[in-house]
């Protein structure tokens, strides 16, 4: 009962704020979008019991991304409106099709598929411990520690690729 | 317990906003942002099937995914820095010196 009017609140705050991130004219309201449906999605990871998840979510997605898109918005500047002129030719109309069959493709499949979960045959978790720290830690130092080091690399690559773009220079002719 | 698959519906449909996003904006802030958008419906997609199954590999693929993101979020946005540095605008639609 309680995940049901949990998920009806969340579901609307999340498709509200993605509506936002896509009509809204100025970019600083895009994020104040992307801010609510990150967050509406962080409760519904809670309901979920993915708890850890859910608080890496708000840290590191509503806040240190969120703010790094405010960061670099303030900076190119806001006072610059999006054009609304097509130039492609029939985009609108070709997008609204592709999302009408996005549309009639899952609520198909979600309205008159008949899904059949098959929980995991290895391991029945209890309510309590799903998802905490201990829960994911589990997994992710034994079946998936190359996956991590691997993450590893990446974000050390990822950083060193950003301090050399905000190095580059204009070469003086 | 909500149906997974209305979950799965809620995904679905921020999916398609996002995408649409992506295809209609020019903005390439806010095309990042609608980027941004679909990768939660992913993760959400995987919570909800994870819940589901009861497994936590795919609380754990979430946990991936999450780095991954926060990682091109970091190179794309000094991308996006660097090309107004140069070009004084964040419209895809003037950057078309690739074009044949």
């Amino acid at each position: 009962m309680v995940e049901g009017v949990l998920f009806v609140l969340m579901a609307i705050g999340a498709l509200a704020g993605a509506v936002t991130v896509v009509a809204a004219r100025n970019p600083i309201y895009s994020a104040m979008g992307l801010l609510a449906t990150l967050l509406s999605v962080a409760v519904l990871y809670v309901v979920q019991l993915a708890h850890l998840v859910a608080a890496v979510q708000v840290i590191v997605y509503a806040g240190a991304v969120l703010t790094l898109f405010l960061f670099v918005i303030m900076l190119i500047g806001v006072d610059k409106e999006d054009s609304r002129e097509e130039n492609l030719p029939r985009q609108r109309w070709f997008v609204g099709v592709i999302a009408i069959v996005i549309v009639l493709l899952a609520g198909g499949v979600t309205l008159f598929g008949e899904f059949d979960w098959v929980p995991a045959a290895t391991q029945v978790l209890p309510e309590e411990t799903n998802g905490t720290v201990q829960a994911i830690a589990a997994p992710l130092f034994t079946d998936w520690v190359l996956a991590f080091e691997a993450t590893a690399l990446l974000l050390t690559i990822a950083a060193a690729g950003a301090i050399a773009l905000a190095h580059y220079r204009r070469r003086e002719a | 317990m909500v149906d997974p698959g209305l979950y799965m519906a809620l995904a679905a449909a921020l999916f398609t906003i996002g995408a649409m996003g992506l295809l209609l904006r020019r903005n390439a802030l806010v095309m990042f942002m609608c980027i941004e958008l679909m990768l939660n419906a992913v993760n959400l997609t995987l919570i909800a099937a994870g819940r589901a199954l009861n497994d936590l590999n795919g609380q754990v693929a979430v946990f991936f995914i999450l780095v991954v993101a926060a990682a091109e979020v970091v190179v794309g946005l000094a991308i996006i820095v660097s090309i107004f540095r140069l070009r004084s605008t964040a419209s895809v639609d003037d950057l078309s010196e690739m074009k044949g």
